[in-house]
């Protein structure tokens, strides 16, 4: 530590620290505008130039090194009378288009001129004047307003990991701008918004909505991923206008992926459901929330007397609070039947009672691992934030591995990268496992006949190199392994990875799912799974949250099974033809932002949060919505006054939760078929309904890519495809015609075709094996 | 006064530029000595300090003292670096050793990266030079020929690279940092400081980067003897410098003469003023430097001291001359205009302030001045000075400054009347 | 006019001979390092385009030296000599700075622009010439100066300038 004086204030510092760092610590202010904690230093704005003794002219305090007997003056004259010269050269070119800029009330500059500025400008040449750039559906650009700060630029280049926009040209005629215009690509390009210290990056969809001081900020934690990134809803007049994020160092620090950003659009959708209503006679029709609710119950009760209470399931999407899972579960309990599951994706639940849940585990220990590997997951798209801290870890030096069906630019330095098809990832994985065996210091008798006999591959090799060099390294397993119909099978391999190897093994959750386990909203006992419930085709269903075509493994038995009950209730959002079809009763339930709850994120971390606005419509909170059904159940203990008394009866010591055991699952073989598979990728931007009613998302260039087939040069060329002719995908009797794209990043035996998506919902389940032909061929 | 001992000691040889008359005047004599008896590179360092050698690219920082600075123990990766890209206007003796004496520059880089333990030198040309770009590529081939680049050179056991790098038009890559990030393949933008160039350079590795003249001095001072240089020149300004005698003067020309030498010699030797004219006005090191007026340049002495006693700089010897028919608001309108050109843009103040300082000028210039026009320049000129990365912003700064302080009158005229004085062009 | 091929594998961008010339640059930077060859290869791909970069070109080149597109435009966008449109046969660069100034480069813009008709920054009809104006070209002694294609053409005349350009057109 080093000792200096910051006006006069004595401060101990560390000596690596800048003179901006050491004053921010110390809540001394100095203004900037390039300099940003999370970036690197580009001392280019030169609004921090403070005095320091000895030195013959102000120096950038965001630049200058503080070394031991410094004397720091941030408002002296000197200090001052550079900040002010600095300020007018900033505005003589800046549009002064304040009252008609997005950014105006929150501006950087336009704070910093009320302090530094003058009242009447000395200059009388004519303003420069640069053109806007389209960068896509979410980013409005006003380039003039730019004060070249380059903080976007670095951020792409240093968090994003991709270089999209640069500052072309030079001098005075210095842009920044993509150069060929075109859509941003990264998952996290809205930060730039905020990066922005002007009015020259700001969020599109927001465009002229609202003025900063016309809203309330309420915190409030984002639904679609597992982290629970830390966010701030922007209210006015009972509407969130925005969405920011609020730093939490331990989880999204000061960033938001786009898909938390924007999500809040779908909040306003046209389609929201504002009225409980009930099919009579097959017309629906608009009822009072008591009519619904006895109806509901009445309907229910009326499958249990008959057919009896094993024949009504209730599925409720990974997304809801965990109150909602924990009064959803102990409702259908309440009413007798124990097939209630939260894990609407899955399809293997052989490995069911392994407990993969991490206690003693920190999103942030991400940045202390020095060897990942990616098993299964398209990370960028699944878990943006985690992507993020993943890229920080390579970038510092850790290595990466990732072996899934497709390879994808992680935009991050990867060591090797594999794509393969199912079987071929079983074998890879054993092989990684046999490779590990020579140095294990524990034979795993168990797997000893399933591993195969072959000497591992140099690819398999490499894995196990880096794993066992690694200090502290983490396997992290994704949806495309955790949604396939072998998903235990891979997963049990990647546990005997993570063990042979003394590595850390991520189950990567869907969004709020960890809630749900300890909520308990799955079969506690001889209760079905989701994919038994819809298999066996029950007699009664309660749907909570969810699409059952989009949000599902399996939507054309869904629908049939859907088709044959005699009573379903939707408790949901937002509207869906599908639902419109199968359901006797809808009960419309308030969305995100509009209810309190608990988000339970990947490393067991509860959120509790507020609701910032009053539900939409007639919409009711699902908690209360459960609250009522229990009651007019006649069941005992549903008279919660508030959400946090759910919380404190979930968090009772009394009560028992079954525990999955740790002693992993042994699968009977490693040998599976090898016919075309499909890959049931759920986008980006259609992982639940909010998001997928977010227009301007649907807008992005990720999205418009979902409509089609991809395959690889060779396989299309054994099928005779080519992208000038549709394909069709067939699956049993089911088939579906699509466009297909030539993409060579697919693995061998693979078809790429998005699920979640109203073509993907006409066929049987994810990731099964299909054929496909040109289309008019079949 | 002795001319062209230094940098253009082959001039008096037709074709001056190879290998042959380089040696025929004892061209790589000096590397052969140094790798023969393994001369100790702090001998070498400590020879240039006493030289009183200081960078001839304009800035006149000690260069015996700037490779001091080199870790030269520190394993891995160091760089030697030229800075060919003269560009300052009125500067062109950098281009004139790099077709003229190619092997003195190639011979003083070798030696220098043996004296900063570099293994690798990259000298980066201009683009726009294609005439010097393929002697000094010539060259280097006979020198590869020789034996003087490769590994284990002349049986040594001192491996040293060499290669040509070059730019494509932007004056700031005449920046040491700028240079760096140029050959890194992006743009000309200077790095802020600290980190300097020989903890953080080329690629973050330790790296000097001296000017074409400095570096062509070396196998000199080390012939000759410190002692020799120096006494060439003045204390505290060692040596000979090229002069590159520019503007209203009969004969232009790159003279190499002693430091210290009179300007008024100096003028002599080119000549004199052009049409027997009076002498107005004199830069003396590049147009980044302050303007000084005739009467006081003619009592100065040619060496950093003495340009520096009449409120100047030497920079890098580029002498503008300019008689009395020079209207000096065009002049000081056509040197704003580059560096507004010329700007990065990294900067706030250089960025916005460069095109300020030229538009305001070119309309004074233009008959549509305003009465504050020159208080604001002054005062705008001063607000750019001292607060960039870079010098750009203070080489802008310096000729507004100096143009407004000695032709005060010549500004105002132009703002009451619209017009040139009638004495001028 | 070198056919060039701008999209495909990398191994096979541009043209055996230009990846050739390319090589040999990228050749003298550490490993890793390939970025530094950019304003060599864009010089090259330039001379062989008929003197400016198409936007294709660019983007290649990004390819080749596994560069984001964008590092490339910033580069090709901040260096005069780089052209990124079309330009003439023959390529004119007058130096009007201070020292060339002094000694009439005024003249010998003015001469050039009624002799040719065009403007600095323009091309004549015919394709035959683009005139630019530029900053110093570092050879202040032979002022007034002008680079004609890769040529310094120094103490210009109105006479030597039409002596020069009538040689080029025969």
């Amino acid at each position: 530590m080093v000792n200096i004086e910051i006006d006069g204030i004595p401060l101990k510092v560390d000596p690596t620290k800048m003179i901006i760092q050491a004053a921010d610590e110390a809540g001394i202010d100095i203004p900037r505008f390039c300099y940003h904690k999370k970036l690197s230093i580009a001392a280019n704005c030169r609004m921090c130039l403070v005095e320091v003794d000895k030195a013959r002219k102000p120096l950038p305090a965001c630049s200058t090194p503080v070394s031991d007997g410094m004397k720091v003056f941030t408002d002296s004259k000197v200090a001052v009378n550079a900040q002010r010269s600095v300020m007018e050269f900033l505005l003589i070119n800046h549009p002064l288009d304040c009252p008609i800029c997005d950014q105006g009330g929150e501006c950087e500059l336009q704070d910093l001129s009320m302090g530094y500025g003058e009242g009447i400008s000395r200059f009388t040449e004519r303003k420069r004047a640069v053109k806007d750039k389209d960068i896509g559906p979410l980013i409005q650009t006003d380039m003039t307003r730019c004060i070249h700060c380059t903080r976007c630029v670095r951020f792409g280049q240093e968090i994003a990991g991709i270089k999209e926009l640069g500052a072309t040209g030079r001098g005075e005629h210095m842009e920044i701008s993509t150069y060929v215009e075109h859509s941003l690509v990264s998952e996290l390009s809205g930060n730039i918004i905020d990066l922005c210290p002007v009015g020259a990056l700001t969020s599109k969809p927001f465009r002229y909505k609202a003025r900063a001081w016309e809203m309330q900020a309420r915190p409030s934690i984002a639904p679609h991923d597992a982290v629970g990134s830390n966010i701030e809803l922007h209210i006015r007049k009972n509407e969130v206008m925005r969405v920011v994020p609020r730093d939490n160092e331990d989880l999204n620090e000061s960033w938001l992926s786009d898909r938390d950003r924007f999500s809040y659009l779908g909040l306003s959708s046209e389609d929201r459901l504002s009225e409980p209503m009930i099919k009579l006679d097959n017309q629906w029709q608009v009822v009072d929330w008591q009519t619904a609710l006895d109806k509901t119950v009445e309907g229910l009760k009326g499958v249990i007397s008959k057919f009896g209470a094993e024949e009504v399931a209730g599925l409720i999407s990974p997304t809801a609070t965990l109150e909602e899972a924990y009064l959803f579960q102990k409702w259908l309990r309440g009413l007798g039947t124990d097939n209630i599951d939260h894990r609407l994706r899955q399809q293997d639940f052989t490995d069911t009672d392994v407990d993969d849940s991490l206690s003693d585990w920190q999103l942030a220990d991400i940045d202390d691992s020095d060897a990942f590997v990616l098993l299964g997951t398209n990370i960028r798209a699944e878990q943006p934030i985690i992507a993020h801290r993943i890229r920080q870890a390579a970038l510092a030096g850790a290595t990466v591995s990732s072996i899934n069906l497709f390879t994808r630019d992680l935009l991050m330095p990867v060591d090797r990268q594999m794509a393969v098809n199912s079987p071929q990832l079983v074998q890879t994985l054993a092989g990684i496992a046999k490779a590990l065996l020579a140095a294990a210091k524990q034979e795993p008798e168990d797997w000893l006949d399933l591993l195969p006999e072959r000497a591992p591959s140099a690819f398999e090799h490499n894995v196990a190199l880096q794993l066992s060099n690694a200090m502290n390294a983490t396997l992290f397993v994704g949806d495309l392994i955790n949604h396939q119909p072998q998903a235990s099978t891979l997963r049990s391999l990647a546990r005997l990875v993570a063990e042979l190897s003394d590595s850390r093994l991520v189950v990567l959750p869907s969004s709020n799912s960890n809630a749900h386990r300890l909520a308990g909203s799955m079969p506690a006992d001889k209760g079905l799974n989701a994919r038994h419930c819809w298999e066996r085709a029950l007699r009664g269903y309660v749907m909570m949250g969810f699409d059952p075509l989009l949000d599902t493994a399996q939507p054309t038995i869904v629908h049939d099974a859907l088709r044959r009950a005699s009573f379903v209730v939707s408790i949901s959002s937002f509207e869906s033809d599908w639902v419109r079809q199968y359901a006797n009763v809808i009960l419309p339930m308030a969305c995100f932002a509009e209810t309190s709850g608990t988000f339970v994120g990947i490393d067991q971390r509860k959120q509790q949060f507020a609701g910032a606005v009053a539900p939409r419509g007639d919409s009711r909170p699902g908690w209360k919505i459960l609250r009522v059904l229990g009651n007019i159940s006649k069941l005992k203990g549903f008279d919660y006054i508030s959400s946090q008394d759910v919380v404190d009866e979930i968090e009772s010591p009394l009560r028992e939760l079954k525990r999955g055991s740790k002693t992993g699952f042994i699968p009977d073989s490693l040998n599976l078929e090898s016919d075309l598979m499909l890959i049931s990728e759920v986008p980006m931007y259609r992982s639940d309904s909010l998001v997928r009613h977010s227009k301007a998302l649907q807008q992005t260039p990720e999205s418009r890519a979902d409509g089609f087939a991809r395959i690889n040069q060779k396989e299309a060329d054994k099928r005779g495809l080519d992208p000038q002719h549709e394909v069709v995908i067939s699956q049993d009797d089911r088939k579906v015609s699509v466009p297909l794209e030539i993409d060579n990043n697919i693995a061998d035996g693979c078809i790429y075709l998005a699920a979640a998506t109203s073509v993907s919902a006409q066929l049987g389940s994810l990731f099964s094996q299909v054929q496909v032909m040109k289309a008019g061929r079949e | 006064m002795k001319l062209d001992q230094v940098c253009f000691r082959t001039s008096h040889l037709t074709p001056s530029w190879t290998m042959e008359s380089y040696r025929s005047v004892g061209g790589y004599q000096v590397l052969e000595s140094v790798l023969k008896n393994k001369m100790r590179p702090e001998e070498i360092i400590e020879q240039v300090k006493n030289s009183a050698l200081r960078g001839r690219g304009g800035a006149g920082f000690p260069t015996g003292l700037k490779w001091s600075f080199m870790p030269r123990r520190l394993p891995g990766d160091k760089y030697i670096v030229c800075n060919s890209d003269e560009g300052e206007p009125g500067t062109c003796k950098d281009r004139d050793i790099l077709r003229y004496n190619p092997h003195q520059l190639i011979e003083g880089m070798i030696i220098s990266g043996y004296a900063i333990g570099a293994q690798t030198g990259y000298n980066y040309i201009r683009g726009e030079f294609y005439e010097p770009i393929e002697r000094f590529e010539a060259a280097l081939e006979e020198a590869r020929e020789a034996g003087y680049l490769g590994r284990d050179i002349l049986g040594s056991g001192f491996h040293f690279e060499l290669h040509t790098h070059i730019g494509a038009g932007a004056y700031i890559c005449g920046e040491e940092t700028a240079l760096l990030e140029s050959l890194e393949g992006k743009k000309g933008q200077p790095r802020y400081k600290p980190p300097f160039p020989a903890g953080y350079g080329l690629y973050g590795k330790p790296t000097t980067i001296n000017n074409t003249e400095s570096l062509a001095s070396i196998p000199v001072i080390l012939q000759y003897g410190a002692d020799w240089f120096h006494e060439l020149g003045t204390p505290n300004n060692g040596g000979s410098k090229i002069f590159c005698m520019t503007g209203h003067v009969n004969k232009p020309g790159n003279y190499e003469v002693p430091l210290g030498t009179p300007f008024a010699e100096l003028l002599e030797l080119a000549g004199g003023m052009r049409n027997g004219n009076k002498i107005k006005a004199v830069i003396p090191g590049g147009s980044s430097t302050p303007v000084v007026p005739g009467a006081r340049m003619m009592e100065l002495e040619m060496s950093y001291d003495g340009i520096g006693k009449g409120g100047s700089m030497l920079g890098a010897g580029s002498v503008i001359v300019m008689d009395e028919t020079t209207c000096m608001v065009k002049a000081l309108q056509r040197i704003a205009y580059f560096y507004y050109e010329e700007s990065c843009g990294q900067c706030t103040p250089c960025r916005e302030g460069t095109g300020w300082l030229y538009r305001v000028i070119k309309r004074i210039e233009e008959g549509q001045g305003r009465q504050d026009d020159m208080d604001k320049l002054v005062h705008m000129a001063e607000n750019i000075n001292g607060n960039t990365i870079c010098a750009l912003g203070d080489a802008a700064a310096a000729p507004v400054i100096s143009f407004i302080k000695h032709f005060r009158d010549e500004f105002q005229y132009h703002i009451d009347h619209g017009r040139c004085m009638d004495n001028t062009a | 006019m070198t056919q060039m091929l701008l999209t495909g594998p990398k191994e096979e961008l541009f043209s055996d001979a230009l990846r050739e010339q390319m090589d040999t640059w990228i050749a003298k930077y550490p490993e890793g390092q390939a970025q530094s060859a950019v304003i060599p290869c864009l010089h090259i791909l330039q001379d062989a385009n008929g003197g400016w970069l198409s936007r294709g070109i660019m983007d290649a080149l990004a390819d080749y030296l596994d560069i984001p597109a964008i590092s490339v435009y910033e580069v090709a966008t901040f260096y005069t000599m780089f052209e990124l449109e079309p330009v003439g046969k023959h390529k004119i660069s007058v130096c009007t700075n201070i020292s060339c100034m002094l000694c009439g480069s005024e003249k010998i813009m003015n001469h050039l622009q009624q002799k040719l008709n065009i403007k600095p920054g323009e091309t004549t009809q015919d394709g035959q010439f683009t005139l630019k104006e530029v900053e110093c070209l570092g050879a202040c002694v032979g002022a007034p100066m002008m680079l004609l294609d890769r040529d310094y053409h120094e103490y210009l005349t109105p006479e030597k300038i039409d002596n020069i350009l009538d040689g080029l057109a025969s």
